[in-house]
């Protein structure tokens, strides 16, 4: 599989249907580059024209903006804006909440405008227009899955149902948490407090909505952002619970599972 | 001693009012010492978050039996209300029962409606202040309502058990003296709930049931006025409040934080130094230190908050132990106006007092603790955000203070060296591609 970037569609007189923007997280992390991998593969596979902007892209600013600093959002917002407006892209899709968010919602202030979907929202939409065809009898089938709804997808954007339709479809039992949807609990990541120490207090908030997902005796949690699955993955090791509940990005099981 | 009786009214209806509007004045003007923001667009949105969120208190509804509760009291509250216009034209005229020869039948069907729901209010009142005090919900015994604020909660239910007490006993002694035929005491028909009360008082003159009825009726309607001046320095101030709090609340996704076009401009101008203008002065401000750089409608929020806590009883960093609560963060808010307003009332215009929101009443630590979640947003039952307070004072704790921990700032200089908030180098940004080949 060839993942293009930008600069080599362009090159060769190309323009692609969507900007797949990967994000930090999905770029670097170890973790969530599974996540990005099993991504680009759907996107692929159901034989959509996509590509990246590779070496182009740089954060959204969405950590620096919620920790404070506001000059250095603008900076990265800036830098994006002018290559994104560049290459005139119209229509992204991105694995993270947050770059979702930011892309959506706050570049269009500062010259941006872009259609902006979130991976969840592709697939969901993928799904029912049966470009993506599930095995029959698939890995999931009849399996406790549990949702964790990411504040940036849900709250912060009210995406509840798409994430969910997706796993529906793999015949999947789904079961809630006790605080889900709007109500959902935050995995304790979000405002840049990935990059720090938790404030003193008596328990992380990763260990407590773990806690949580384990008492729906589910088998998988399902995540729907990068940032989201690191802190259940972390929160179901400190539980000692690593074999036997998994933390699987959405597109992480759709891809497992296509025809 | 008639005549005595309609000008000590009209002079406590004036003084009362006087007194309402004065401070309802000063919080006005507290409010508006926020920044400016426009919040008018879309009125048919606006129109019908008043009516859903306000009026429908649609968010109460997550908790239906609550909810129905509270709503009892509420439409309790408005629809008595309507009673007291007979009151006071009663004072004045020096007259008894004025609408009950206008509207007839009407009137006793009235009333008795008006019964009911005292005594609906009377039974929700002991309802709520049982759970308020003998329930251990942990968001009436948090540290936040020390003090005032839990005192202030069971003052106003036991203010709304006498008020309704006072209507039913003062019926139930007006009918007893309308069944005698006495001179003053129109033929109303019978009140369905005060009527049970009435065998009470069968024993008792003329004259001393008179005494009973006149008490109450005065008892009632003092009690009324002093509940309106109560009010503004209450937490029951979202009564009035809630109304402009849902108007003006923000209609944007709740996950887009309010751009700062000051900074877009400097940094605009630090891309481009030939746009720079030779008379070009940079801001003043970075976010809010004060009440002063917060947006009047963060400011309308704190006078709105109800403190019920149920924004706090969802935040994460508070169910986790840490020392955040967006409740406290309204508290904290108002308190600082209200200080400040106390300054200006006593020098004309505010004279610095070397204290500032930021770390005089809300701690880094608070701060800090805050995930930026939205799930006291949404909790929120009279559209309040302290979200917004929040960012805004880290704004100026980043950016005018640069107080940040040691981790943020390796991340902020990665982001600005490396484009990632981690220390990668930015050529390996697409290593992941080159693998699935
Ligand atoms: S946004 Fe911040 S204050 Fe509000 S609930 Fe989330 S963590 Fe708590
Ligand atoms: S901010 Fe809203 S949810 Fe929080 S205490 Fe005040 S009224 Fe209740």
């Amino acid at each position: 599989m060839k993942v293009n970037t930008m600069a080599e569609m362009m090159a060769a007189g190309e323009s692609p249907d969507i900007l797949f923007w990967v994000g930090c997280a999905g770029s670097f992390d170890q973790r969530a580059q599974k996540i990005t991998k099993a991504f680009a593969a759907i996107l692929d596979k159901v034989g959509f024209k996509y590509a990246i902007l590779g070496k182009e892209e740089a954060c959204t600013g969405d950590p620096a903006r919620r920790a404070g600093n506001e000059f250095l959002f603008q900076m990265m917002a800036y830098q994006n804006i002018q290559v994104l407006n560049g290459y005139g892209i119209k229509k992204i899709v991105t694995t993270c909440p947050h770059c979702f968010n930011t892309l959506k919602n706050e570049y269009p202030e500062l010259g941006g405008n872009y259609e902006v979907i979130h991976h969840t929202s592709l697939l969901q939409q993928l799904i029912d227009e049966g470009r993506i065809k599930l095995k029959e009898g698939g890995s999931f089938k009849g399996k406790k899955i549990s949702y964790h709804d990411s504040c940036y997808l849900g709250r912060a954007n009210g995406i509840y149902e798409a994430p969910r339709k997706v796993l529906e479809a793999l015949d999947a039992e789904l079961v809630e948490m006790k605080r889900c949807r709007s109500n959902g609990l935050c995995c304790g990541a979000g405002g840049a407090q990935m990059f720090k120490e938790d404030e003193p207090g008596d328990k992380r908030i990763n260990i407590e909505r773990t806690d949580e997902a384990l008492e729906t005796g589910a088998s998988f949690i399902a995540s729907a952002c990068p940032f989201c699955n690191t802190m259940m993955t972390d929160g179901v090791k400190n539980r000692e619970k690593e074999n036997e509940v998994a933390v699987l990005d959405i597109a992480e099981m759709i891809a497992a599972n296509m025809e | 001693m008639h005549y005595l009786q309609q000008i000590l009214f009209a002079v406590i209806s004036v003084v009362a009012v006087w007194l309402f509007a004065k401070k309802a004045g000063e919080i006005r003007r507290n409010i508006l010492l926020g920044k400016k923001e426009q919040l008018n667009d879309q009125p048919g949105k606006r129109w019908s978050n008043l009516l859903l969120l306000a009026f429908g208190q649609k968010k109460m509804f997550k908790n239906p039996l609550v909810a129905v509760m509270h709503f009892l009291i509420y439409a309790g509250f408005i629809i008595i209300n309507l009673e007291v216009l007979e009151i006071v034209l009663d004072g004045i005229l020096g007259t008894h029962r004025l609408f009950a020869p206008v509207l007839g039948n009407l009137y006793n069907w009235l009333i008795n409606a008006f019964e009911f729901l005292a005594l609906g209010v009377i039974f929700v009142c002991v309802v709520f202040l049982s759970r308020r005090n003998l329930l251990h919900l942990k968001r009436f015994l948090s540290k936040d309502l020390n003090g005032w604020p839990r005192s202030d909660a069971n003052y106003i239910l036991f203010t709304e058990i006498i008020l309704m007490s006072l209507f039913l006993t003062m019926n139930a002694a007006d009918q007893v003296l309308q069944a005698r035929g006495s001179e003053h005491y129109l033929q109303t028909g019978s009140f369905a709930v005060s009527s049970l009360i009435s065998p009470l008082f069968a024993g008792l003159s003329d004259g001393n049931l008179t005494a009973i009825e006149r008490s109450c009726w005065w008892l009632h309607i003092v009690g009324i006025f002093t509940f309106l001046n109560y009010l503004p320095y209450s937490k029951h101030l979202h009564i009035l409040l809630a109304f402009p709090n849902a108007y003006f609340a923000r209609l944007e996704p709740n996950g887009k934080m309010k751009n700062m076009p000051e900074v877009q401009q400097e940094v605009l101008y630090a891309m481009q130094p030939e746009t720079v203008p030779a008379d070009a002065v940079p801001p003043a401000h970075f976010g809010a230190k004060d009440i002063f750089e917060l947006s009047w409608k963060s400011l309308l929020d704190a006078y709105s908050c109800t403190e019920c806590g149920r924004c706090t009883a969802s935040c994460p960093a508070n169910l986790t132990g840490k020392q955040l609560s967006p409740r406290r963060i309204m508290m904290a808010t108002r308190d600082r106006m209200e200080d400040i307003g106390r300054n200006i009332n006593q020098h004309k215009s505010f004279v610095a007092d070397n204290k500032t929101l930021l770390h005089d009443y809300i701690s880094v630590e608070e701060l800090r603790a805050c995930t930026t979640c939205n799930a006291c947003v949404e909790a929120c039952p009279v559209s309040i955000s302290p979200l917004d307070i929040i960012t805004e004072l880290r704004r100026s704790l980043i950016m005018e203070e640069s107080n940040a921990p040691q981790e943020w700032n390796s991340t902020f200089s990665n982001i600005e060296n490396n484009f990632a908030p981690w220390k990668f180098s930015p050529d390996e940004r697409d290593k992941w591609a080159a693998e699935t080949a």
